[in-house]
């Protein structure tokens, strides 16, 4: 989608990222309508892109809505204007969670998002186990909760006679381009 | 029929009875599918939520694989597979800026195709006529809700599927094997996603309202074709029903499950008795 | 030798800031023809205007070229110029160095250079211009209203009550439009029919308005005070003459399951049908699209029936043909179609809604038919669904307006005061009844508009979130809608027992096909353009054709009659001089070098050109020729670009003067 030149110049990283012109929105709260989790949300997509019109980047950036989000595109479906909503709220992730500003009580959502990178960044494909455990061991190392340790451990047992629990993860044949991959990725361009 | 096929992790992982499931059906189909070799993760949610370029890059990669292995069509079972694949490609196809930068970051060139389809589009491109007059076991103590979940339909200009208020595709297969579907009001509504582990209460609460209104309109299981979904409304059916103080005893299908019922496939070919939620009775004396 | 003046205008500072007029004017003064020429600061002012005509008269000019703004801004005021002057009024030339240079370029010396090659072009020409005078034409002082509601009705009345005679075109069987449909009227409050009806009925019986209804605009030839309109009168299979209205048909008639037009739906009706009790013409029609008697010779119940032998299956369209000197275009607007389909390919439908799918998510106009005390239910605010009276109701604004992804980005202006009263009529008959708002902003901007959204809010107690609605779905009976407060910043979910979507106003079906027709265009969305949004709303591009009411833009029944009654006005302009005035540069044939081909009369698109005999006194016939109707002629030039033998010209556009200007350029 073309976008003019941002109107709004706090914006402007979010609206690059997303290839969407937040002015267009006027904020008729349709996206919060259909949102399933906007109830819980302390901004809810309406009064997000208003953040970012009203140029409160910071605000937007360390809320705990954008970690709420499950991603289910019903907002960007529905908007009368077409703005790309939920691809504000992934490039308000991304920055959030290049800036290090995540909002505290979301830290469990990004610790799985980072561990999940993590293993395929080794692996190639996912390691389920193994992100299993690295997520549990760093919520736990966090929160000191121990209970988070065996939470839904009885499924392991059922998961295991159903033939699902992979003890040993695959691995692709060609790690070297999965690594370069993320390597020129995470540090913002081409190498 | 030859197509290629991308399974994902999730097929790979705890969802490999879908890979089963699909495997099967598509083998009685007569639709052969060659797994892209050497195929690496999407990027799922992590890699849209964190980083853009990585988002387009992962499944970038995927597609170039996928066309120097000589595949025009690939089907991608999971729908957020299919709706990163679609995106990367129409993200490169609009931004020369960014294929410069994607060929340079996967190290292999943009190009065209291969033309990315979900379950539901092979089984209409195998026909469902041809299917229906296959059926040698018509479904017909089966009364399903369809249930698409996000992303087989939206966001409409990437998935470019059905009808992304009330769609019917996945109704018209199921109509073929001679099964029932019921009219109900959650076809669209999101199960939790991946928050499964990071926000179980989400999942528990989303995944909820779907079983919920699956049963109130009469439905004895829910049919999905989103390993994601599976997990969300199977392996987390016994949780919800704790957590509401409710019972629903609703079995979950993936879509190639009750078309390998109908065609005459038993329940070790497809590993439907894999599921969590035990499958219908009459099917099991099938 | 052509004795031609230069005048150079200034512009203010428009032109010269660019243009160098001083060099302009001395590089003018070496033209071949020229006699004097000048330059002003407003060449259009009075001091302007005095200096050419002092000029004319002491230079004793024969041509005259301005150098200046467009000709669409001043050729007119130029032209009166030199007439006062005594000079005719088309041997004058202008030479753009405003839109087609100051304007357009930066850099002096060449915007400069610019100038003096359009002024020579222009001297060019102006030596070849003839003396010209403007073609006059009678003018028939009668006038087409086409559409009977209520625009099309004061209209009608307007022009009528001038002493014209009117011919008003209705498409339905009766005239009324959609006020006549509507319960009441906002902000009063007034009964929709009680103010309409005498007017209808004034319509019906004025000795000056022949109505036409269940007619339709077939063909539209001429021009301005020479219209020539065909007209189609639908076969009604009932004699007007002999039918009293008894209404016996209607009621023995077996076939009662068709939709009711009036009743948008909420209804059905009979075969034949009076279309609504203050019907005028109050006779009723057969729908011959499902009578059984005109599809396969059955029944005929009705005309057994019929006491006085009115009804008349042999009835068959009939085309007539009006003679009129203006035409005023009232066709009124039609609802958006909410559900999925829809007549152009550039707007979609709501899906997510649910309207068509839920018997009880209904739109504006039905839910008007509900609480009319003539409608479906005898005014009682039932679902459809059950009958049952509804004690919550959801009422949607903007649906389809302001919805560019849908393909309708405009403001139908009227659903938010429409809503309002709709709550309003609501409370006043279901006590215990609650209305919910679903608004993004509130247009409310006539006379005691917003006391009155306010007041349905204050004292009527009506719920209003600021928000837009997702999704509607039904469960047990219940319509749940999801919406949303953005004041609060929270979704908000209701649970309906009816949903009324306030849609968007379109223009009626058909109008883009009328639009042809007349020579009118249409904007992006299908309504009819006005010449100027600002100073001209009523008239439109084609002369003698006019616009009022829905059919221009959404607007309220205040602003439609306002509408109607300017048009009324513009139409009195037209007929109040005896004659017309057309321009003179029209195409002329050399009848002496004519072939007689008749390319272009096959060609020309406004068939304004005849085949003529040239005879001798004595009858013998010499030759054919073309022959041009100055009256028709639109000056377009198609009959120059096929004649081979290059008899046909435009006045004031001859190829002599193009090629001249092409030389004097190289």
């Amino acid at each position: 989608m073309e976008t003019t030149a941002s109107f709004l110049p706090g914006a402007a990283a979010v609206e690059s990222l997303s290839h969407t012109q937040i002015s267009q929105c006027y904020q008729c709260g349709k996206c919060t309508a259909g949102c399933p989790v906007a109830e819980h949300m302390d901004s809810p997509p309406t009064r997000l892109i208003r953040l970012l019109q009203l140029g409160d980047v910071e605000r937007a950036l360390s809320s705990d809505s954008i970690w709420q989000c499950v991603s289910c595109q019903t907002c960007s479906t529905r908007c009368p204007k077409s703005v790309d909503c939920a691809s504000i709220l992934d490039a308000l992730r991304q920055l959030a969670f290049e800036r290090g500003t995540v909002s505290p009580s979301q830290h469990r959502t990004v610790i799985f998002q980072k561990a999940f990178l993590s293993n395929i960044r080794r692996h190639g494909r996912l390691n389920e186990l193994e992100l299993i455990a690295l997520f549990k061991g760093e919520v736990f190392l966090r929160d000191r909760a121990l209970p988070v340790l065996f939470e839904d451990a009885d499924l392991a047992p059922k998961l295991q006679r159903r033939g699902k629990l992979h003890l040993v993860g695959e691995q692709v044949r060609d790690r070297g381009v999965v690594a370069r991959i993320f390597a020129r990725s995470l540090n913002g361009g081409a190498q | 029929m030859n197509l290629g096929y991308y399974p994902g992790c999730a097929l790979h992982g705890s969802s490999n009875d879908y890979d089963q499931s699909l495997r099967a059906t598509m083998g009685a189909l007569g639709v052969t599918l060659a797994e892209v070799d050497d195929w690496i993760c999407c990027g799922a949610t992590a890699a849209h939520s964190l980083n853009h370029k990585l988002a387009v890059a992962l499944p970038a990669r995927n597609l170039a694989l996928a066309r120097q292995q000589g595949h025009e069509q690939m089907l991608a079972p999971c729908p957020l597979c299919s709706m990163q694949l679609l995106r990367a490609e129409q993200a490169m196809a609009s931004d020369e800026k960014l294929r410069a930068e994607i060929e340079v970051i996967v190290e292999a060139p943009a190009g065209v195709g291969p033309r990315v389809l979900n379950l539901i589009q092979v089984f209409e491109n195998a026909g469902l006529d041809r299917l229906k007059s296959a059926v040698k076991k018509p479904l017909k103590h089966v009364k399903a809700a369809c249930y698409y979940g996000c992303l087989l339909v939206r966001p409409p200009a990437v998935t470019d599927f059905d009808d992304a208020e009330q769609p019917r595709s996945m109704e018209a297969v199921v109509a073929a094997t001679g099964a029932a579907t019921v009219e109900w009001n959650y076809k669209t509504e999101c199960c939790g996603a991946g928050m499964t582990m990071a926000s179980p209460e989400t999942v528990l609460e989303l995944s909820n309202r779907i079983l919920s209104n699956a049963a109130a309109h009469g439905a004895n299981c829910l049919v999905v074709a989103c390993p994601m979904c599976h997990v969300n409304l199977d392996m987390k059916q016994a949780a919800i029903e704790k957590r509401f103080d409710v019972h629903y005893n609703l079995p979950i299908y993936y879509l190639s499950d009750l078309v390998g019922m109908a065609l005459g496939l038993s329940a070790s070919e497809l590993g439907t008795q894999r599921h969590f939620v035990a499958e219908l009775a009459a099917a099991k004396e099938a | 030798m052509s004795r031609i003046g230069v005048f150079v205008c200034w512009c203010g500072e428009n032109i010269a800031r660019t243009v160098d007029v001083d060099q302009v004017v001395q590089a003018c003064r070496e033209l071949t023809g020229v006699r004097c020429a000048e330059h002003y600061k407003y060449m259009c002012s009075d001091p302007g205007q005095t200096l050419i005509r002092e000029k004319i008269v002491s230079q004793r000019l024969d041509g005259v070229v301005v150098a200046s703004c467009s000709p669409h801004m001043h050729l007119k005021t130029f032209r009166r110029a030199v007439a006062n002057a005594g000079l005719n009024p088309y041997r004058i030339e202008i030479a753009n160095v405003r839109e087609q240079c100051s304007w357009v370029h930066h850099d002096k010396a060449t915007a400069t250079a610019k100038a003096i090659d359009l002024i020579r072009m222009a001297v060019a020409k102006v030596h070849y211009d003839h003396a010209l005078q403007p073609i006059r034409v009678p003018v028939t002082r009668r006038a087409l209203v086409i559409g009977g509601g209520v625009a099309g009705i004061q209209a009608a009345l307007d022009i009528a009550d001038s002493g014209y005679e009117v011919v008003l075109v209705e498409r339905d069987p009766s005239i009324g439009g959609k006020m006549a449909g509507l319960s009441e009227t906002f902000p009063t409050l007034d009964c929709s029919q009680c103010i309409l009806t005498p007017r209808m009925v004034e319509v019906g019986q004025h000795p000056r308005i022949r109505l036409h209804t269940y007619s339709e605009v077939e063909q539209v030839e001429g021009f301005i005070g020479n219209f020539e309109v065909t007209i189609r009168k639908k076969a009604r299979y009932v004699d007007m003459v002999k039918c009293t209205g008894c209404g016996e048909c209607s009621k023995i008639c077996p076939l009662k399951r068709t939709p009711s037009e009036f009743d948008f739906g909420m209804s059905t009706r009979a075969a034949i049908y009076m279309p609504f009790p203050q019907a005028v013409p109050a006779r009723p029609v057969i729908d011959k699209n499902v009578c059984a008697k005109i599809i396969r010779n059955g029944c005929g119940l009705c005309e057994k029936k019929c006491a006085p032998g009115a009804i008349n299956f042999q009835d068959r369209d009939e085309l007539i043909q009006e003679k009129v000197g203006a035409i005023v275009v009232a066709t009124g607007y039609k609802l958006y179609s909410i559900g999925r389909e829809q007549a152009s390919a550039k707007i979609t439908g709501y899906g997510e809604y649910g309207y068509g799918k839920y018997k009880d998510v209904i739109d504006g106009l039905q839910f008007e038919r509900l609480v009319s005390a003539s409608g479906p239910t005898n005014g009682e605010i039932k679902r459809p669904s059950d009958g049952k009276v509804p004690q919550t109701i959801v009422f949607i604004a903007c649906v389809g307006s302001r919805d560019n992804a849908k393909g309708l980005a405009y403001c139908s202006k009227i659903c938010c005061m429409y809503t309002a009263k709709h709550t309003m009529l609501y409370k006043h008959k279901v006590h215990a009844g609650q209305a919910h708002v679903f608004y993004m902003d509130i247009r409310a901007g006539g006379k005691g508009y917003d006391e009155f959204v306010r007041r349905a809010i204050e004292q009527d107690g009506a719920r209003y979130y600021r928000g837009r609605v997702s999704k509607i779905t039904q469960e047990n009976g219940k319509l749940i809608v999801r919406g949303a407060d953005t004041l609060a910043g929270v979704p908000v979910a209701v649970e309906a027992d009816m949903v009324v979507l306030a849609a968007a106003m379109r223009p009626a079906e058909g109008v883009e096909e009328l639009a042809q027709k007349l020579n009118v265009g249409c904007d992006e969305f299908g309504f009819l353009l006005e010449s100027h949004p600002k100073l001209r709303p009523v008239e439109t591009n084609s002369a003698g054709v006019f616009i009022c009411g829905a059919c221009h833009a959404p607007k309220d029944i205040p602003e439609s009659v306002a509408q109607a009654s300017a048009a009324a006005s513009k139409v009195a302009v037209t007929f109040a001089a005896s004659e017309l005035t057309r321009e003179p540069e029209v195409a002329r044939i050399n009848e002496q070098t004519c072939a007689a081909c008749f390319a272009c009369v096959r060609t020309c698109p406004y068939h304004a050109v005849e085949r003529a005999e040239i005879r001798a006194r004595n009858g013998t016939l010499i030759k054919h020729t073309a022959r041009v109707n100055q009256g028709l002629c639109m000056g377009c030039g198609t009959c120059v670009s096929v004649c081979p033998s290059k008899s046909a010209d435009i006045e004031g556009f001859t190829e002599e003067q193009v090629y001249s200007e092409v030389e004097a350029l190289v």
